[in-house]
């Protein structure tokens, strides 16, 4: 903290010093200031993240047991490939991904435009849009566990399937309906965000490309496919991978609805194994492997992904 | 936003013949729709709370507690320790404020009008950790929050153990910085002239006009540590120092699920103020730091 000179300082012609030295003296000072600004930061960056990532690639290739850590090579791989869970585990994962994907990823979208074209009640709209997004999702997973997935006719999905004449059904207690149902919760959470970024980049739309495209003709949806999307192109590529790279991280939705594994396993995600193996059965390193499996899956998927969206362009 | 903004759909479309009915007709059905979706729960959720146990095991469910008990949120209040709880969340809240708002003005101060040597190196390595899962790090945050390098301390059931890691939030320096390289060259050289430090530009030039985006990391930050729920159950296991979410998970085995509930709904009211009286500093900051890079 001494860099940080006195007022006055760095300004005043230092009278003692020679022209020469004291340019590259200053230019020294000014560099240590900054960095002396960036050095809680970096500290913290360095402890948590940087430090981190390499770590967890060097554990996956470790196994400590009883304080004496060995290197193992590829043990950690092998072992968490064999374990049974792991691939229910991805299938649940990549299931979910794909179809909060179908669900979470269009609705805002459409959501947004509506909103857009709507001339009142814009400031309600958006709050009730944002709302679920500001609830803590421990809260609001218990809303949906004891309350909307009750598999009795007193809950309140149930209910309302039912005075619509529809089939109820066991929600997070039929395997089969388990994926769906954190789709539904994870969407309601979650969908604010989404729809208030696309509002926002729906309205940098100039008028005028509406107002060309209906001179030629062009209908509601054909307005929508060739002006809205192209224009929101961008934005729309970089939530869709946002989304996918959040989405994988399902965690907190299998834990609370589905006790964490679920009926039948229907509801283990990658990131519950990486919970269960760190931090129940003792298995950091394993855990640690799981990790770079996921960072691999993660960043092999981004790259496609990158590729892809802009080899359109 | 304007009204004369032209959308999809002309003004003069929506005001004529059929077209005005089918938007009166569209807009109390989103406005209803929309209110049933996003509200109905939370109703629900308040409301269930002040039945009792055999009214929410009543079929069809009914739609207000008939015999409202405000027994469940006391329970909820009393035997979770709520109040315990909320104090260590708002404790944990407020030094996260303090902290991100100290170091990360800092970082991007540094970055946007010191700029050190290296200083584009740091922002893009700061600006890298954007890119991974959160997931994939939790295990080797953990030990290295169990055993801190080189000082070898424990931050179990340590605020710090919630505090540092949030300080290294990429997305704040980064709308932090956006927002510092708005200001203009001329007012720092200006400053300087008069003989002002970089500390004291800092403080009475640059967070004075950026009021707005410092008010915008501070709710960001509040309901981060709110939101937050695995990293909080790990690194804080002892029931004293457990956030809300936590404790109320923690406690939700072997509690009357309608007090669950209602604890649930206590839990929210906090963020759900936040959010009623900040709307607009919480939407603007969504989306500025999400449009354009």
């Amino acid at each position: 903290m001494a860099t940080m000179t006195a007022p006055g300082v760095t300004t005043q012609p230092a009278p003692a010093p020679i022209k020469k030295s004291s340019k590259t003296g200053r230019k020294v000072r000014d560099n240590l200031t900054g960095h002396a600004f960036l050095i809680g930061a970096v500290v913290c960056f360095a402890l948590f993240m940087w430090f981190p990532m390499v770590r967890g690639i060097v554990m996956s290739f470790q196994r400590t047991r009883r304080g004496e850590t060995s290197w193992v090579g590829w043990d950690n791989y092998t072992r968490i490939i064999a374990d049974p869970s792991f691939w229910i585990a991805w299938k649940n994962t990549f299931l979910f991904t794909a179809l909060a994907l179908v669900v979470g990823y269009v609705l805002p979208f459409f959501i947004a435009i509506l909103l857009n074209e709507l001339r009142h009640a814009k400031g309600y709209l958006r709050i009730l849009v944002y709302l679920p997004v500001m609830l803590p999702p421990a809260s609001a997973l218990f809303l949906f566990k004891y309350y909307a997935y009750d598999p009795s006719d007193a809950g309140l999905f149930n209910a309302v399937l039912k005075f619509l004449h529809l089939p109820t059904s066991e929600w997070m207690q039929s395997p089969t309906m388990t994926i769906p149902a954190m789709v539904i919760a994870s969407t309601w959470m979650n969908l604010g965000s989404a729809v208030l970024i696309y509002l926002a980049s729906l309205q940098n739309i100039p008028g005028e490309l509406y107002e060309a495209a209906e001179l030629d003709g062009a209908g509601v949806w054909r307005r929508i496919w060739n002006v809205t999307i192209p224009q929101t192109r961008l934005i729309l590529a970089l939530l869709a991978m946002l989304q996918i790279v959040a989405t994988m991280q399902l965690f907190i939705e299998p834990l609370i609805l589905a006790n964490g594994a679920g009926t039948q396993d229907s509801a283990t995600s990658v990131a519950y194994l990486i919970y269960q193996h760190g931090f129940f059965q003792n298995d950091l390193n394993g855990a640690a492997a799981l990790g770079v499996i996921m960072l691999i899956v993660l960043a092999a998927f981004s790259a496609v992904y990158v590729r892809l969206t802009t080899k359109q362009d | 936003m304007a009204d004369g903004t032209r959308t999809l759909i002309s003004q003069a479309q929506l005001q004529r013949g059929r077209g005005r009915y089918l938007y009166w007709a569209l807009l109390i059905l989103v406005v209803g729709g929309f209110t049933l979706v996003f509200l109905g729960p939370l109703y629900w959720m308040v409301t269930g709370a002040l039945k009792s146990g055999q009214e929410v095991a009543q079929t069809p469910p009914t739609l207000w507690p008939h015999d409202p008990q405000l027994q469940n949120y006391a329970d909820a209040w009393n035997n979770l320790d709520l109040a315990k709880l909320m104090f260590n969340t708002f404790y944990y809240a407020a030094g996260a404020v303090f902290f991100q708002l100290v170091f990360d003005t800092a970082a991007a101060y540094a970055l946007s009008k010191l700029r050190p040597v290296f200083g584009n190196v740091i922002l893009g390595a700061m600006l890298a950790t954007l890119m991974i899962p959160a997931m994939v790090l939790i295990v080797p945050q953990y030990v290295t929050a169990i055993d801190l390098p080189i000082v070898h301390v424990n931050l179990l059931d340590s605020p710090w153990a919630l505090w540092l890691p949030l300080i290294a939030n990429a997305f704040n320096i980064f709308l932090l910085k956006r927002f510092f390289d708005s200001i203009p060259e001329d007012l720092i050289a200006a400053a300087q002239v008069d003989g002002a430090s970089p500390l004291r530009t800092l403080w009475s030039i640059i967070l004075p006009m950026s009021r707005p985006i410092l008010g915008v990391v501070s709710i960001f930050a509040v309901t981060a540590v709110w939101k937050d729920f695995l990293w909080p159950k790990l690194v804080m296991p002892s029931p004293e120092t457990r956030t809300l979410s936590v404790g109320i998970y923690a406690f939700s085995g072997g509690t009357p699920m309608n007090v669950v509930i209602a604890a649930s709904v206590i839990a929210a009211i906090p963020t759900v103020i936040i959010f009623l009286l900040f709307q607009r500093n919480i939407m603007s900051g969504l989306t500025s730091g999400s449009l354009k890079g």
